[in-house]
């Protein structure tokens, strides 16, 4: 993966292919750490799945023998002097947090996150997206079922939706100085 | 200093976006718009399939066509990817592989806009693996 967006955008994706109604994706920066937690209330794993998980020749699918999304992370991770902690249970959903150095010499570029979070938002119109970015003086959040109670019976995958969504992501992010490169 | 955009400014777009589209199809069900799946697994992802939603966004939103975007799982076809789906009302689903940024300029030019068939559809009888299986 060229950057820590696209991860992000593949590790939704899982919560969505989980049957999660709600998906909370937190960004924070804490001190010198940069921490991506992404939790759903999904079908959530078995211990012995758990376990399996960032192995890239396990995968629950039966198109192909590979998994490759969260072993990609694991090494996002990893080789910016953090780890991936993977929390599940059945039934009640799973969480997924990657640690990275912030300025960490080998740590990926977060890439366009204003883009990638209006891609998810707006990519998955069942699901409720809390996202949240923050340092310790500020804190950005936005919530999809506001974005939906105020469109009504528009569309949030509309591609109007999406753009607003990512400037106004934009926007905020830079305003509170929250851009992370 | 520049405003910034907030939940209010959503509502007062959401008042002219309503507008438009119920003059223009006269109804809010996604049913009567292009619909557009991109499919968005660790293997899309990893060959453009961002890049390749956000070029469907920003030229379906500068042409003015009423679309909804949306992101699916992987489709089954990997060796492809990026793929997308496109139904245009009235139609039957198309599946559309290796789209590059060319190709989907393509496809929202000549079928989109046009309705005529262009390369790199995979075609409806194409079996995946778990098709395969499930026989």
């Amino acid at each position: 993966m060229r950057d820590l967006s696209l991860h992000i955008i593949d590790i939704v994706q899982n919560s969505v292919r989980a049957d999660a109604s709600l998906v909370n994706l937190t960004i924070e920066i804490s001190g010198e750490v940069l921490i991506i937690r992404i939790g759903d209330n999904g079908c959530g794993m078995t211990a012995e799945t758990l376990q399996k998980v960032t192995d890239p020749f396990y995968t629950t699918r039966t198109t192909r023998k590979v998994g490759l999304g969260l072993p990609f992370f694991k090494q996002s991770a990893e080789q910016s002097g953090g780890e991936l902690i993977i929390e599940s249970e059945v039934g009640v959903g799973t969480v997924v947090t990657a640690t990275l150095g912030l300025h960490h010499l080998d740590r990926p570029p977060m890439g366009d996150l204003s883009e990638t979070v209006s891609l998810v938002m707006s990519g998955n119109p069942q699901v409720d997206i809390v996202f949240t970015c923050k340092d310790d003086k500020n804190e950005f959040t936005l919530v999809t079922t506001e974005v939906k109670e105020i469109l009504g019976d528009l569309d949030i995958s509309m591609p109007k939706v999406t753009r607003f969504l990512r400037e106004m992501i934009e926007e905020n992010l830079i305003e509170l100085k929250l851009k992370i490169e | 200093m520049t405003k910034v955009k907030s939940l209010d400014d959503l509502k007062k777009m959401r008042e002219q976006l309503q507008s438009q589209v119920s003059l223009r199809v006269n109804s809010e069900t996604p049913e009567k718009m292009v619909q557009v799946k991109v499919s968005m697994a660790t293997c899309g992802i990893a060959s453009g399939a961002k890049e390749i939603m956000n070029l469907f966004v920003n030229e379906l939103d500068r042409r003015a066509i009423d679309a909804v975007i949306t992101q699916t799982g992987c489709m089954g076809y990997c060796f492809a990817e990026p793929t997308i789906e496109v139904t245009i009302p009235g139609k039957e689903p198309v599946v559309f592989g290796y789209v590059n940024a060319q190709k989907a300029n393509e496809i929202i030019e000549q079928y989109v806009v046009a309705g005529n068939l262009v390369d790199g559809i995979i075609p409806a009888n194409y079996e995946t693996v778990k098709d395969q299986k499930n026989k």
